[in-house]
């Protein structure tokens, strides 16, 4: 049996629009809002897996990984991370994860550099360690040393997601957490993380939950795919199942897409408009 | 492997180190509000010279300026202080950071800690700066004052505004949208009832009742006491005690309020706005 990462069991999480302040709580229409983001999800990770989550916009999958980041508390059912609970054991749980969400957040008047050491001395490293490290996972991710001690705001959204990157890398997590890592990265860039994710589980058995809109990648890296939809999980496979599971299309076998498309109901364009 | 001690410790100091990168790139901005800060004490302060001739009558001018001169170097150093800790949350809420900090394997207390120190560093500089422009200015004569005395007066005075201070930083976490601006009614509540530019027996007797619950009213009282009576330390005590026990009664009230409101955060999905 391989040893659980991370192991969700029925977790729900809703958001109410409602105002803290009773009087402020009707809207128009008196009734109030209700999004069921992630309902009553189950899965596990095994260590060292690489695990994509895909889904549409809004599907839930955010708010999933900031569940197991421990930045959303589950309305119900329960999120471990080797055997630690999110709610109970938070700091257990944060020792041992990192994220990197769509958006980079940095301090944006400071440089790279101060940002990491920042980054890192939460964490427990020593500045002199967390120098040594900065320099080499930057470089490892393409980005010229003069960029290092210049503000963040002036650079480009891709340097700064590949900073984003650094900054997670930087504790050595045994689980990180990938929101979209590769959202507006040039291919070049793109290729880079997929070798570095590819190289964290490989060497570090670093075990990798991600999610993104590109199939393509989907298919290469990840070791099984959940595909939600409206909170839920609509299938959970390894990529050559999945694209097993739905029929061939002209003679042309199913991609990943054809099964994004086929399986969260959103299927924009229908096969006979394109031909 | 490092000591838990040594790991909290290094994350307290990431507070104190990012707060000084971020004051040094923003230093013009410091400047200008140290202009603003020291224009603001000195016309305070020349009412103590005009009095005489707004009211026609003799007056110790000398005594009314340096009377209201510790008014505002007190009330400048105390505001200092509650806002530094009061942005711990609007700060990087700001940069988007927040997320990145509440998910580091730190403890409140040791995140707080951090973020105190620098406050009540910077505060005393600050505060200094103003003081010795004063000085100057109206060639005060500090040669029988107790400045010792008047320093430890304020550096226990500092413990109750930590606690207020942190009770405050709360706003930003439960209104993302105009928590910072409400946190500016606590700072002017306080002003009114302690007794800054007037003695508060002037008050009304529900405002002076309130003073009583101010520990800046035993701050400025002390404070005055040491500078303009030379009063000697052992007779401060009476100055002292209350604010160590509203100091000991804020700080944990203001951490145990704190741990309320990031609960709360984290289970409505106040933390973030996008992504
Ligand atoms: N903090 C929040 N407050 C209120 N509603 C939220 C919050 N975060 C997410 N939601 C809602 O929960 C649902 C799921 O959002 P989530 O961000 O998890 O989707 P996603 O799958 O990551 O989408 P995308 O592909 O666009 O990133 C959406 O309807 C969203 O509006
Ligand atoms: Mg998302």
């Amino acid at each position: 049996m391989d040893e659980i990462a991370i192991h969700v069991r029925e977790a729900y999480k809703v958001f109410h629009k409602q105002s803290l302040f009773p009087w402020n709580r009707k809207n128009g229409h008196g009734e109030k809002k209700r999004v069921v983001a992630v309902d009553s999800i189950s899965f596990d990770v095994s260590k060292g897996e690489i695990f994509g989550v895909l889904g549409p916009n809004g599907s839930g999958k955010s708010t999933l990984i900031r569940l197991i980041a421990t930045l959303l508390l589950p309305d119900s059912g329960a999120v471990t991370v080797f055997g630690h609970d999110v709610v109970h054991d938070r700091i257990a749980v944060q020792r041992l994860i990192n994220r990197v969400s769509v958006e980079a957040s940095f301090f944006k008047k400071l440089s790279p550099m101060e940002n990491l050491i920042f980054g890192a001395r939460l964490y427990g490293l020593s500045a002199q360690q967390a120098r040594v490290q900065i320099l080499e996972i930057l470089t490892r991710l393409g980005l010229e040393r003069s960029t290092i001690s210049k503000p963040v705001e002036e650079m480009s959204r891709g340097m700064q997601q590949k900073v984003a990157i650094a900054r997670a890398l930087l504790t050595r997590p045994a689980v990180l957490l990938m929101d979209e890592p590769t959202t507006g990265l040039d291919p070049r860039s793109k290729r880079e993380v997929q070798a570095l994710v590819r190289e964290l589980r490989d060497q570090d058995e670093t075990t990798i939950l991600l999610t993104t809109h590109d199939m393509v990648e989907a298919e290469m890296l990840c070791d099984r795919i959940a595909i939600m939809d409206a909170g839920k999980i609509v299938a959970l496979d390894t990529p050559e199942k999945l694209c097993a599971m739905v029929p061939s299309h002209n003679g042309r076998s199913p991609t990943l897409e054809d099964v994004f498309l086929e399986l969260t109901g959103k299927k924009l364009i229908e096969e006979d408009d394109v031909e | 492997m490092i000591s838990a001690t040594t790991r909290q410790l290094r994350a307290s100091y990431a507070f104190v180190e990012r707060n000084a990168h971020l004051v040094k790139r923003y230093w013009s901005w410091e400047l200008v509000w140290l202009a603003y800060s020291i224009a603001n004490s000195l016309s305070v302060s020349y009412i103590g010279l005009g009095m005489e001739q707004i009211s026609g009558q003799e007056i110790d001018g000398r005594y009314l300026v340096l009377y209201l001169v510790v008014g505002t170097l007190v009330w400048r150093y105390l505001s200092l202080i509650f806002y530094w800790i009061t942005d711990v949350i609007g700060l990087e809420r700001w940069e988007g950071t927040i997320e990145y900090t509440l998910m580091a394997p730190i403890h409140r207390l040791t995140h707080m800690a951090g973020q105190t120190a620098f406050a009540v560093a910077y505060s005393l500089l600050f505060t200094a700066i103003i003081l010795a422009v004063t000085v100057k200015l109206f060639q005060i004569d500090l040669t029988n004052a107790n400045l010792f005395g008047m320093t430890l007066v304020m550096l226990s005075g500092s413990l109750s505004f930590i606690g207020i201070g942190i009770v405050g930083s709360i706003l930003p976490l439960l209104f993302p949208e105009r928590g910072a601006q409400m946190t500016h009614v606590i700072i002017a509540m306080l002003l009114l009832v302690s007794g800054v530019y007037y003695p508060v027996a002037v008050l009304p007797p529900t405002l002076r009742m309130l003073s009583v619950f101010s520990p800046a009213t035993y701050v400025l009282d002390g404070t005055r006491k040491a500078l303009l009576d030379g009063l000697p330390t052992a007779q401060l005590w009476p100055s002292i005690w209350p604010t160590l026990v509203a100091g000991a009664i804020a700080i944990p009230i203001g951490l145990w309020v704190f741990g309320l409101a990031e609960r709360y955060a984290k289970r409505t999905g106040k933390l973030h706005r996008n992504g």
